[in-house]
């Protein structure tokens, strides 16, 4: 598996390691080097400096071949279209976007991109921790609707992820 | 018309501004409350102070009765999703995104946004047009975009050279129309032979540039350098 995981932030960089974990091949783009630094010593993988909306840059971090791209950077619409050029463009058949408003992130999936939204999965983790019921019923919102490239998609649901 | 313009940087600005001129109904979305309050002080108060990618925004800027969406920002990722919104969640007949990297447009386009302006596309083509490279130069784009006019200087290592028009394995979707020789437009025929110099005019689709090129320019000889 070839994984690409766009913005190196906390979660950028412990899925990076998760993922290597696993047996990945992961490669982490970011605009800013020092970003890297939250990557472990142990770390093997890529690191590319730049923007992940850029194709040319996407290219040259081998997106062409990757099975699954993450963006995770903290800009929603940036996210939104790396997972579009991804898809469209690229042709990577699993693609999950964190879009944190909650209107976008249910837009985008109904649009085909699996997108994942922080501000729903703490109210769902808050909310459970005291006892009541979740409001949303999955952590990553599959692509419900049709993407102009949507024949392509394999939806995050049918193949788990994990199965180490 | 009923105009809704998010972006309030200079292009923005301007265009809210000539808008309103025409006496059109313009709405101007500006996320950065101090930019959004100058432009209401200058032109009084059209202006939504708050980040147009936003549904719950664009819905209190009308977008659901809105006849055009114009994304102006500076981000292209802020244009898209701007035009996406409007057009998917509340169906703006027409959306029109600024694109700063010319190598998004294909994408804009697919993605349904209806009309797309590239600033840098406008100003490399003007260059283009000034500097003569071994490269097909383009002159315009037709239609909303698939179509291109082309123009081929036949130089030196050209393969076109000395051959009819006829003769050329010209691509499908693609027709050579006029040849300007000696500061005179010529109609081309399957006849007419090619010289050097000649600047063969061509309308295509994108896709066919290449083969286009190698046709009309051929290779590049070693001591030119591309830009």
């Amino acid at each position: 598996m070839r994984t690409v995981i766009i913005g190196c932030g906390r979660t950028g960089a412990v899925l990076a390691e998760t993922f290597e974990s696993l047996g990945h091949e992961v490669t982490v783009l970011d605009t800013n080097t020092r970003a890297f630094d939250r990557l472990p010593s142990s770390f093997r993988g890529g690191t590319v400096r730049g923007d992940g909306t850029d194709e040319d840059v996407l290219r040259r971090a081998g997106v062409t071949d990757a099975d699954l791209l993450l963006a995770l950077t903290e800009g929603d619409n940036r996210n939104i279209m790396a997972g579009q050029l991804a898809t469209e463009v690229l042709g990577v058949k699993r693609v999950i976007v964190k879009v944190n408003d909650p209107v976008r992130a249910d837009a985008y999936a109904a649009l085909g991109v699996a997108t994942i939204c922080r501000t729903n999965l703490m109210e769902d983790a808050i909310l459970t921790f005291i006892g009541e019921p979740a409001r949303h019923l999955t952590g990553v919102r599959a692509p419900t609707g049709t993407h102009p490239g949507g024949d392509h998609h394999e939806t995050g649901a049918t193949a788990p992820t994990t199965e180490a | 018309m009923f105009v809704i313009v998010v972006g309030g940087g200079k292009v923005g600005y301007y265009l809210t501004k000539e808008l309103i001129e025409s006496g059109h109904e313009v709405v101007l979305m500006e996320k950065d409350r101090g930019r959004a309050d100058q432009i209401t002080d200058e032109i009084g108060s059209v202006v939504i102070p708050h980040d147009g990618c936003e549904g719950a925004y664009l819905a209190e800027a009308g977008a659901s009765r809105a006849d055009i969406v114009a994304a102006v920002t500076g981000d292209d990722e802020d244009n898209l999703v701007i035009c996406q919104m409007a057009k998917h969640h509340f169906d703006v007949p027409r959306t029109i995104a600024r694109v700063n990297n010319p190598k998004n447009e294909e994408l804009f386009r697919h993605l349904g946004v209806d009309e797309i302006n590239s600033p840098t596309r406008m100003i490399l083509a003007s260059i283009e047009q000034d500097i003569p490279v071994h490269e097909l130069l383009h002159l315009a784009a037709l239609g909303e975009g698939e179509l291109e006019i082309i123009e081929a200087h036949l130089q030196e290592g050209s393969p076109a050279i000395g051959r009819a028009s006829g003769d050329l394995a010209i691509p499908e979707g693609c027709s050579l129309f006029a040849v300007i020789r000696e500061g005179s437009a010529v109609p081309l025929r399957a006849d007419t032979v090619l010289e050097d110099g000649d600047k063969v005019i061509a309308i295509g689709r994108a896709d066919c540039e290449a083969q286009l090129k190698a046709q009309l320019i051929g290779e590049p000889s070693e001591d030119v350098v591309g830009i």
